[in-house]
């Protein structure tokens, strides 16, 4: 296994640094870090929680790939060497740990949350939603944070401001939500130069999405009814926006 | 060194801890809220949570009805009126959870679907899909997005308490992006971390579980209560440890032994019929699954397999569109890691540690004895799981007693005077312990993976389903030897900058006292009662041990055990009876 | 030891973006190549406006712009835009089920189908054209 160390304190660039690890069936490349941290090298610098693919954490550059280190065997990238490197497109704080704020950031700017005019009191229950409404945003709503769309997005790469698949796949759950009544509000958000149109549809996020969320497809989707908002907009000014 | 004062403190930003954020924030919307995690709150280990939370909505049930399912599942070690607030406010906070956003499944008719869940007579179990927990966390995260009092301390790891007159009024906390140690004090703290299933090796839970609010408490001076009581799900996969849901039992699922036959009859379980009865068969409470599991290896009818004995769930006659539907998870996650598809294959399944019935000891505010100091969530005990949570439980309980710590915090900072300044020094100790022990000490004989390797075997061979006083010494034995050693531990990594190998040895020194106090109340507690249950004192003892065991640090060493009384309101302590 | 480091205060390493990213990947240059390929469309866009340009003017020039593209040189030089023209739109029909998820009855009508009607159209188009030009 090939890691790409940084470490801030001694070095200004990442150093390639090689390790010899054990490959057993089961092992994910998870694993492999985890027998360099616990009996080889206990600097190296990782994050992990839940090694079943949920909570997100522990996203990296396989060979050149961005996978779920917890979802990804060893075996099936043999004979090797593995080439490990943080997730492309987020500062490096040290060795395998990017920096996300600023995609916390954005996920904020984008309200991920339900807005209505007026709020049901809890007491006269719940919003009724069928199971047909449920599925229309079902899909959207699988997103764990993982990055691995933003590490694949060149866009994102070349234009850090770009808002970029995750949130507007999530900004996208929301308007297509039957108890939301935000969606004015976010394209306000998102039909901007950052937002929506600066996709070029590399397509890959959606490629490398462990969820199968399909961020580009969301991003399309919304493309479609910005322009159709706006047609509106042009050609009947007198209706309601 | 820098400090930052807010009004109220959240230790962990999990589903309590992010639920109680926005109680306090609702409450009094005058407040400063910190939110600190050790993770970005999305990880939490509540997203991992698969089948459902529990809450009374169909006509034909009642607040009676999961009151005494919770109760006779909890082998009546629950306080009832605990599990009454609970069973009254859980249904309230479902609703207000659907309104914030989370995509529970529903009816044909628009209104919310439930399954039936282990231990429970009536359906009331709510879920979105078989991804309950994720979905319910990432609706709670988003939710506080919307409230700027709300502070975040992304990647921030509490090393203390800090208590002056008295009163906790804040956290000693090391950033791990820069190192840098800081005092955050607040008018009221709220300890929302979770349990600490990696005490033991093979656990449902994620590596983040390290009992750290526990800890904390605890060496406060904040007992630890009913920690002997640790849950095994009976449905892990074999080598991952990974959770296999209730619902998929819920949905029709069969537990098989290696003749291909439904066990769990033999098990005072009730009888095997082709469709899910419940309180009955694979929907019996968990801990005695896990303990018929142990029955059948005893008898030499599990299979061996390369990670230890197993027997067979079996969800093939569901079909596969009904598994897509239901239990999408179960087989992603079987596909996935265990490179078997449940719709052609039998799961392999072993039971795997999975909760912390036992906590930090709070009323029903979720106050500690320490004034200024609250829990809610997997950390603490205000005692709605007696000795054996049921499933769906917990998602509920961590928002009716998130919310309610929350509510309760908020109106104490209110009525308080700023931290006193005497904290300062307190921290400045704190900092100057980190670096001496840990970032500048270099000397030591050992290092952490080895230490935490030998915990946790020590726990799993001593501390498991079935337990014995000659057991439980030996555990008790090599913890203290590994305390000891302890002493001596030194890390690799001196750096700065996102050391995660301090981290690993702070949560090891956690760990460490949480496995003391597991096994000292264990040792304590000389009878069997749910999932506590020893070989040399098999049966329930209602006359000595209806009683809450409570952990308290002493200086001596191995922790000072009480009891205290089980509060009984109106259902008194009767036989579980299941399957009939 | 780094010296831009100062306690507490560690310098995000930020990499840079390489010029030639896009061919690390496949993907990547597949993306590249199809946002290229539409400058070949805009050209032939363009060298259709020139087509009526020249029959306005009459058939002299109309012969003289013939001639110009029997030339070998532009015979082969149009043989290429027309590959990088069905690569383009071969690209960009594929991603059209992206963009549009229409429902028919409340039931979303499946990628597949999406494709396919464009393709569909595609085809027919063409053969309407072909029509046009051949049946003169």
């Amino acid at each position: 296994m090939e890691v790409l160390r940084y470490r801030p304190e001694e070095e200004a660039e990442p150093t390639w640094e090689s390790f010899e690890v054990p490959v057993h069936p089961e092992w994910m490349v998870l694993d492999g870090l985890n027998h360099i941290k616990d009996q080889l090298d206990g600097t190296l610098s990782y994050r992990w929680a839940c090694r079943m693919g949920v909570c997100g954490s522990c996203g990296m550059m396989v060979n050149g790939r961005p996978v779920l280190t917890c979802a990804t065997y060893l075996e099936s990238l043999l004979p090797g060497p593995l080439r490990i490197e943080p997730l492309s497109g987020f500062p490096v704080i040290r060795d395998l740990v990017g920096d996300i704020t600023d995609f916390m950031g954005k996920l904020s700017s984008v309200k991920p949350w339900i807005v209505r005019d007026t709020e049901k009191p809890v007491e006269d229950g719940e919003y009724l939603q069928t199971p047909e409404e449920l599925a229309e945003y079902k899909q959207y709503s699988m997103c764990i944070n993982c990055m691995l769309c933003y590490a694949a997005c060149p866009v994102y790469q070349i234009e850090p401001e770009f808002i970029g698949p995750a949130a507007i796949a999530l900004a996208q759950r929301y308007n297509m939500d039957s108890r939301d009544e935000g969606a004015q509000e976010r394209m306000d958000v998102l039909a901007q130069h950052e937002g929506i149109w600066g996709c070029t549809l590399v397509g890959e996020c959606s490629e490398v999405c462990p969820k199968k969320v399909d961020p580009a497809g969301a991003i399309q989707r919304y493309k479609v009814s910005a322009s159709v908002d706006f047609f509106k907009s042009v050609l009947m000014p007198w209706g309601e926006r | 060194m820098d400090q930052v004062v807010h009004d109220v403190l959240l230790v962990g930003g999990g589903g309590a801890g992010l639920r109680a954020a926005i109680a306090v924030a609702e409450t009094n919307p005058g407040l400063s809220v910190g939110v600190v995690s050790k993770v970005y709150p999305m990880r939490s280990h509540t997203v991992s949570a698969e089948g459902g939370a529990a809450a009374v909505i169909r006509p034909e049930d009642s607040l009676e009805a999961h009151a005494y399912d919770t109760i006779s599942g909890g082998d009546w070690l629950c306080d009832q009126d605990a599990v009454e607030a609970f069973v009254r406010e859980a249904p309230k906070e479902m609703v207000q959870l659907e309104h914030w956003g989370c995509p529970w499944s529903r009816q044909p008719d628009g209104h919310v679907a439930t399954r039936p869940f282990g231990g429970m007579k009536i359906e009331r179990t709510w879920h979105a899909a078989d991804k309950t927990g994720f979905h319910m966390l990432h609706a709670l995260f988003q939710t506080t997005l919307r409230y700027p009092p709300i502070a975040r301390y992304d990647e921030w790891f509490v090393t203390r308490l800090l208590v002056d007159d008295g009163r906790c009024q804040g956290v000693v906390a090391i950033e791990l992006a820069t190192g840098k140690v800081q005092a955050l004090l607040a008018k009221a703290v709220i300890i929302c971390s979770g349990g600490g299933g990696k005490v033991f090796r093979f656990t449902t839970n994620a590596n983040i579980k390290t009992g750290d609010g526990m800890a904390l408490a605890y060496r406060a001076g904040v007992p630890l209560k009913d920690m002997e009581f640790v849950q095994y799900h009976p449905t892990g996969l074999p080598f991952t440890g990974i959770l296999i849901t209730e619902a998929a039992r819920a949905e029709g699922g069969w537990l098989l032994n290696k003749d291909g036959y439904r066990y769990l009859q033999d098990y005072d379980l009730g009888v095997p019929e082709p469709t899910p009865v419940k309180r009955s068969m694979e929907l019996g409470p968990r801990d005695r699954l896990s303990q018929a599991f142990m029955g059948e290896r005893q008898a030499g009818r599990t299979i061996s397999s390369q990670y230890g004995d197993v027997v067979h769930l079996d969800v093939r006659h569901l079909g596969e569109a009904k598994i897509d539907k239901k239990i999408p998870f179960v087989r992603e996650l079987c596909i996935k890691y265990q490179k078997i598809d449940p719709v052609k294959e039998m799961i392999p399944v072993r039971p795997v540690v999975h909760y912390m019935m036992g906590g930090i000891q709070t009323d029903l505010e979720g106050a500690t004895l320490l004034p200024g100091l609250f829990a809610a969530g997997e950390v603490a005990c205000v005692s709605i799981n007696g000795a054996n949570r049921l499933g769906s439980n917990s998602l509920t309980e961590l928002l009716v007693f998130g919310a309610r710590a929350g509510r309760a915090a908020a109106q104490f900072a209110g009525s308080q005077a700023a931290p006193s300044s005497a904290l300062m020094a307190q921290a400045e100790d704190e900092e100057r312990r980190l670096y001496r022990d840990f970032l500048q000490n270099s000397g030591g004989s050992e290092r952490v993976s080895p230490l935490r390797d030998e915990m946790q075997d020590a726990m799993e061979e001593g501390v498991g389903i079935y337990r014995d006083e000659e057991g439980l010494l030996q555990a008790e034995d090599k913890i203290r030897e590994l305390k000891e050693r302890f002493q001596s531990v030194s890390i690799d990594d001196k750096s700065l900058t996102f050391n995660t190998e301090l981290i690993s040895v702070l949560e090891l020194e956690n760990l460490l006292d949480l496995s003391e106090v597991v096994v000292s109340s264990a040792l304590a507690r000389k009878e069997s009662r749910g999932a506590h249950q020893r070989t040399d004192h098999p049966d329930r003892d209602d006359d000595n041990y209806l009683a809450h065991t409570m952990a308290y640090r002493s200086d001596e060493g191995a922790p000072r055990i009480e009891f205290a009384p089980v509060t009984i309101t109106q259902w008194p302590p009767g036989e579980r009876i299941y399957g009939s | 030891m780094n010296p831009e480091y100062s306690r507490h205060e560690p310098k995000w390493y930020r990499p840079k973006v390489p010029i030639f990213w896009w061919l690390k990947q496949w993907a990547y240059f597949k993306f590249v190549a199809r946002e290229l390929t539409s400058v070949l469309v805009a050209y032939s866009a363009v060298m259709l406006l020139v087509l009526f340009v020249v029959v306005d003017r009459g058939q002299v020039s109309y012969l003289e712009f013939v001639s110009w593209l029997s030339q070998p040189s532009v015979v082969v030089f149009h043989m290429a835009l027309f590959l990088g023209l069905l690569f383009h739109s071969v690209t960009w029909l594929n991603i059209a089920p992206m963009a549009i998820v229409p429902k028919v009855g409340g039931r979303i009508v499946p990628a597949k189908a999406v494709l396919l009607a464009h393709y569909a159209a595609w085809f027919v188009c063409s053969a309407v054209l072909t029509w046009v030009l051949i049946s003169k």
